[in-house]
């Protein structure tokens, strides 16, 4: 725990791989500047890693005023205690005030492993952080300039917003692909500090024996289009109508997790509260009912056209354009209509 | 060769059930209203610790914190196979962020003394997923996320895979150790039929005490001895047998506070019917490539 410091700098943690840098940690510079500019701080990014330094560059790129550098060999791979050591001693010799971490694998693994060790609050999965005033209702004792940490709860039925305002830094784990990705500037240069890693092989609990990493089959996060089928679609037979419209759309294929778990579609393609958070320009959502869970990953949308035979479907509510009607049906008319106007 | 398994369990609401009803006007939840179940990922910590036992022997103790209510989910886990049950039940556990849980957790653990702590990847109210870890730091032990599978088990070290999403990982560590488990490690097995007559009549102090306020004639502390002697009882344990330092429990103990609940309610701007005809659905296409959505 550190004591409350209004001057701190704003903090994230800059995730890598094999050197090279994770996507959400992009993503965090973006929301992260915005948080640094309302409180007038600096915005500092946290590399940790084996002969990483070539990327502490491009997180200048995506708005870092200043990297620190940690350099170690036995911080080659992620391990959480290492990791954890580390950015507890960082944080005791800078005291920020706001520390954020993509909510990857990794990041969930890292963050309450920090924020128990520091005796700090944490708020897992945000879909938004905002910088604002807490009032104490009994007292009128007001805390300002706190960080608003946004995030649904009980399966996506509520929005809760948490904050912490005794016992700092003020951490959360950000949701992947919520937070837009920065464009990189080219001439924006960080302050580069290095910082000393004190490591024996004492302090790794574990041996990491074999690791096998798979590219995800489809890049939901990137497509402009996106075309989901949820359990309506009704087989793995009819799941090909998804697929084509979504080819001769240039779309990805998405599905709610119910059509994944009936075997319709490969668990890669799931969009909600469990499974990838997507924002494309148009969303299609065919034989999808619209629960809370599903909506959690895809009401960002920028357009939403729903297909179901159901007009009392909650994905109703929040479409843009509704089909009511047999998506057997209206799927080949559509695709029968783009390949002619398109 | 036996080992000693601890498995962390919570009772929660159902969250994919939650209807209209279930929510208060203010947006905070009614849990009232909802059913309480075992928390999934939960159940699968359980399998695995069962199926530690099958294989090398040892036991297994459940522990959750939670209102007496939770004595539900332990008299589940009794049934499915579970040597002992343990509820650490408290009023100044109540508004204990997941920091605040893992701090009373870890108080509990420690009087346990087990080989393996094991708990579902997270629960379903919270999603956070941060009592695992939490704990595992405030006992000194080193953390696995994720498991999917136990490789090895030799006395001393275990071999685990570990799911991560976008692949997998397999991890050597020295016990004890901490687990959290993920729904694709196991199918868990079901109550059994002979466990469940005999610890249908498992209690904790706290349930005896509400019968005897029905029927004063029952006499608690020979319900309890009698219970004990059967190995019936559900070892209640509060925040004075743990000698819990209460600046770490519960609101104090708890550097998240609440500032503001809203129920979700997403409606889109502007929304229009279309007719489920080649012409509707030509029209709609017209207007997309319009304005550039696609095309």
């Amino acid at each position: 725990m550190i004591e409350v410091n209004k001057q701190g700098e704003v903090w994230i943690f800059a995730e890598q791989h094999n050197g090279t840098l994770e996507e959400v940690s992009l993503e965090l510079l973006s929301k992260g500047r915005e948080l640094a500019d309302t409180l007038k701080v600096s915005l500092a990014a946290v590399l940790l890693g084996s002969q990483v330094g070539g990327e502490s560059e491009r997180l200048g790129h995506f708005g870092a005023d200043k990297v620190y550098l940690v350099e170690h060999p036995l911080l080659e791979h992620y391990q959480t205690n290492t990791y954890a050591k580390i950015i507890c001693e960082l944080i005791e010799k800078h005291k920020p005030q706001i520390v954020l971490y993509g909510a990857s694998p990794c990041g969930r693994d890292l963050a309450p492993r920090v924020a128990s060790a520091m005796k700090a609050g944490l708020t897992a999965d945000c879909t938004d952080l905002q910088i604002g005033n807490h009032e104490i209702k009994k007292t009128g004792q007001v805390f300002e300039n706190l960080l608003l940490q946004i995030r649904p709860a009980f399966g996506g039925n509520i929005i809760a917003t948490i904050i912490n305002y005794d016992r700092w830094p003020q951490m959360a784990t950000v949701r992947e692909g919520v937070m837009p990705m920065p464009t990189p500037n080219v001439n924006k240069k960080a302050q580069l500090i290095q910082e000393p890693a004190h490591l024996s092989l004492e302090d790794l609990a574990i041996e990491i024996l074999a690791e096998h990493r798979q590219q995800r089959k489809v890049n939901l996060k990137a497509s402009r289009v996106i075309v989901a089928g949820g359990a309506g679609v009704g087989s793995k037979e009819n799941f090909k109508l998804i697929w084509d419209l979504a080819h001769c759309l240039g779309a990805a294929p998405g599905a709610t997790r119910a059509a994944v778990d009936l075997g319709f579609i490969d668990r890669d393609h799931q969009i909600g509260q469990t499974g990838t958070t997507v924002r494309p320009i148009l969303y299609i959502a065919a034989g999808i009912s619209g629960a809370i869970q599903h909506q959690a990953g895809m009401s960002e949308s920028q357009k939403i056209i729903a297909i179901n035979n159901d007009p009392d479907a909650p994905i109703f509510n929040i479409a843009h354009y509704k089909i009511v009607g047999d998506l057997t049906q209206v799927i080949p008319m559509m695709i029968k209509a783009i390949k002619e106007k398109v | 060769m036996g080992y000693h398994c601890v498995v962390l369990v919570k009772q929660v609401p159902d969250t994919k059930r939650i209807t209209g009803q279930a929510m208060n006007e203010d947006g905070t939840v009614n849990r009232a209203a909802l059913p309480a179940i075992f928390n999934p990922e939960d159940l699968n910590a359980l399998e695995m610790a069962l199926d530690i036992k099958d294989t090398h022997g040892g036991s297994v103790t459940v522990v959750s914190m939670g209102l007496p209510a939770a004595a539900d989910i332990l008299r589940d886990a009794l049934y499915r196979g579970a040597d002992r049950a343990v509820l650490i039940t408290d009023r100044r556990c109540a508004a204990s962020d997941t920091l605040a849980t893992s701090y009373i957790l870890s108080c509990a653990v420690r009087r346990l003394e087990p080989d393996i702590v094991l708990c579902g990847r997270q629960a379903i109210d919270g999603d956070t997923a941060q009592v695992g870890p939490q704990t595992a730091e405030k006992l000194g032990l080193p953390q696995l996320t994720y498991v999917e599978q136990i490789q090895k088990l030799d006395g001393q070290t275990l071999v685990a895979r570990r799911n991560l999403g976008n692949g997998w990982q397999e991890v050597k560590t020295t016990l004890p150790a901490l687990l959290t488990v993920v729904d694709s490690a196991n199918e868990p097995r079901v109550p059994r039929a002979l466990r469940l007559m005999k610890y249908k009549s498992a209690k904790c102090r706290i349930e005896i005490e509400a019968m005897a306020k029905d029927a004063p004639s029952i006499d608690v502390e020979a319900v309890y001895a009698a219970l004990e002697s059967k190995g019936l009882l559900i070892h209640q344990w509060d925040l004075d047998y743990l000698e819990a330092d209460l600046r770490w429990c519960g609101r104090d103990g708890s550097p998240t506070k609440v500032h503001r609940i809203q129920s979700v309610v997403l409606t889109a701007k502007e929304s229009k019917a279309v007719e489920p005809t080649q012409q509707g659905i030509e029209a709609m296409v017209h207007e997309l490539i319009e304005d550039h959505t696609i095309g």
